[in-house]
């Protein structure tokens, strides 16, 4: 039987109707977007235009507010450094949170290597940052919040809109990266007071290696100082000759997305939920982490206690691509810091799957993705000395390890 | 990354999954590692009383595919062997024959500390017979 892709966090397959707009810009349109002098470059100008209100169009903003670069975490790198140079004289506080992407999370790093000052917010055990943490976080020398719209392992949704209209309140900076939001779920740049966004192609049915970052104009104009200089490209914020292909998927894709979006969420979140009912019904000492309600509707992180997620991850993944928050699975030999900071134990966080469902996936799947991962649970469970012991009566937490 | 064939073989066909009774007197148990680090192995081995020979060799490990595949292996080389040959199964012995990558040595030495845990423990249980039955 064909292998299964239900790992739609990491990434996505382009959309056949994106990868169909996007072919006659490799061959018969291949323009420069910047060139004036002749008719090639007038039309990539005008499908890059295009594709930059499909974008814009997606999120509720204006195209001028649209800037193209390689990828999310480039917006992001372009998003934190560039408002805390260009906003240095009024402060050096960053306030930020402890399961961002590590795109966010070293960028905040390297910032305090050059003196700024970065608070990281800890979640609650739902994976949510409240108002009150961060209103108490903030000084008069705070320049920037930025917070993820979604999280890329647990998929929990930040209250972003609250979020927005605290820093306008307070006239500080709100950056969000939403590489995971953005196509997943609504957004709206001012309804939820979104300064700055980090957007990806290739989180929602486009391709890899092109992305955007929204700036807003008005209410504040907001002013990022370059990384990337040559040419002045995108509003003097990015230079280099504009990937015209793939920022036409990109703006195809967001165009699906927005027309396509509550339909695909309905039978996404049907999926998630079969998925999960029939995994919790089979197996005992499962559980969920993050929040369940405040969630995209796609994601399913699980703990399968007594069982390690790689092992687990070996038995499927000749059927079935998902990911785990395992230690054996990372370069670092560290647990998912994301599931550590919920407070989920390092045995759980060792013990966890997650599921991505995106556009293809089929009833059909989630049904044999479900006996799959219950068979290979209860096959390791048998060979586990953990579930023996605890099966004899043992309590786990008692007992001396000999660790190594 | 990828699996080496052994280590897969393994994996898909654990040689020797189960448990011995651990409060008899030839039998030695090793439990090392630790859940927060992601690896628990048990190893067990029975010991014929005239020959001191290990007969029979047990495991149940949570973690890793390489972790799974190092104690299966540990319990094959194991049976036919008398306590002073098993002393000298070392990690890299096990690394050379799984094909294991650097960053899954640890697997092997967990299983080399297991080996040595379980053989010190019928050790002990043969120096002191009585107070281990007593105990029991």
């Amino acid at each position: 039987m064909k292998p299964i892709y239900m790992d739609n966090h990491a990434t996505t397959p382009v959309d056949p109707r994106v990868l169909e707009a996007m072919i006659p810009y490799f061959t018969e349109e291949f323009g420069n977007a910047a060139s004036r002098s002749h008719p090639w470059g007038w039309r990539a100008e005008e499908a890059v235009e295009k594709a930059r209100k499909q974008i814009a169009d997606l999120v509720g903003a204006d195209p001028r507010e649209i800037i193209f670069t390689s990828g999310a975490t480039e917006s992001d790198n372009l998003a934190i450094i560039g408002a805390a140079h260009m906003y240095r004289e009024k402060g050096n506080h960053i306030i930020t949170c402890n399961i961002e992407h590590k795109a966010v999370l070293d960028t905040c790093k390297y910032l305090e290597g050059q003196g700024f000052e970065v608070t990281y917010l800890s979640v609650g055990t739902d994976g949510l940052v409240t108002i009150d943490q961060i209103r108490e976080a903030i000084t008069d020398k705070t320049i920037l919040v930025t917070l993820m719209a979604a999280n890329n392992e647990i998929g929990v949704v930040q209250p972003v809109a609250e979020i927005g209209a605290l820093c306008h309140q307070k006239g500080i900076l709100f950056h969000t990266d939403a590489a995971q939001a953005v196509g997943r779920i609504p957004i709206d740049v001012d309804k939820q007071s979104i300064d700055v966004m980090s957007m990806s192609a290739h989180k929602m049915y486009g391709p890899k290696g092109i992305g955007a970052l929204y700036v807003r104009r008005k209410k504040p104009r907001v002013r990022l100082e370059a990384i990337i200089h040559g040419g002045g490209h995108e509003r003097g914020m990015r230079s280099g000759t504009l990937n015209v292909p793939s920022i036409v998927g990109f703006g195809k894709a967001a165009e699906i997305a927005r027309t396509e979006m509550d339909l695909e969420n309905k039978r996404l979140l049907g999926l998630r939920q079969r998925l999960h009912a029939r995994l919790s019904e089979a197996l005992n000492e499962v559980f969920v982490n993050g929040s369940a309600e405040h969630r995209l509707p796609n994601n399913l992180n699980m703990s399968f206690a007594y069982v390690e997620g790689e092992s687990l991850l070996m038995g499927l993944n000749k059927d079935v691509a998902l990911s785990s928050g395992s230690a054996c699975t990372s370069a670092t030999l560290e647990p998912s810091y994301v599931l550590k900071a919920l407070g989920v134990g390092d045995d759980l966080a060792h013990s966890s799957l997650r599921f991505g469902l995106g556009r293809f996936n089929t009833e059909e799947e989630v049904d044999r993705v479900a006996d799959l991962v219950i068979k290979n649970v209860q096959r390791l469970r048998e060979m586990s000395p953990l579930y023996e012991m605890v099966k004899e009566g043992v309590d786990l937490k008692s007992v001396q390890w000999a660790t190594h | 990354m990828a699996y080496s064939e052994k280590v897969l073989d393994h994996y898909n066909n654990p040689r020797n999954i189960g448990s011995l009774p651990k409060d008899d007197p030839n039998v030695g148990t090793g439990i090392v590692g630790a859940p927060e680090c992601g690896d628990v192995m048990k190893l067990q081995i029975r010991v014929a009383a005239e020959s001191g020979v290990i007969e029979e060799a047990r495991f149940k490990t949570f973690g890793c595919g390489s972790a799974i595949a190092s104690s299966s292996l540990a319990t094959e080389w194991l049976k036919g062997k008398t306590i002073d040959e098993a002393l000298t199964i070392k990690n890299t012995d096990i690394v050379e024959e799984l094909s294991l990558p650097p960053v899954k040595i640890h697997c092997s030495v967990l299983a080399e500390d297991a080996i040595k845990a379980a053989l010190a423990d019928y050790q002990n249980k043969a120096q002191r017979p009585q107070t281990a039955v007593a105990q029991a």
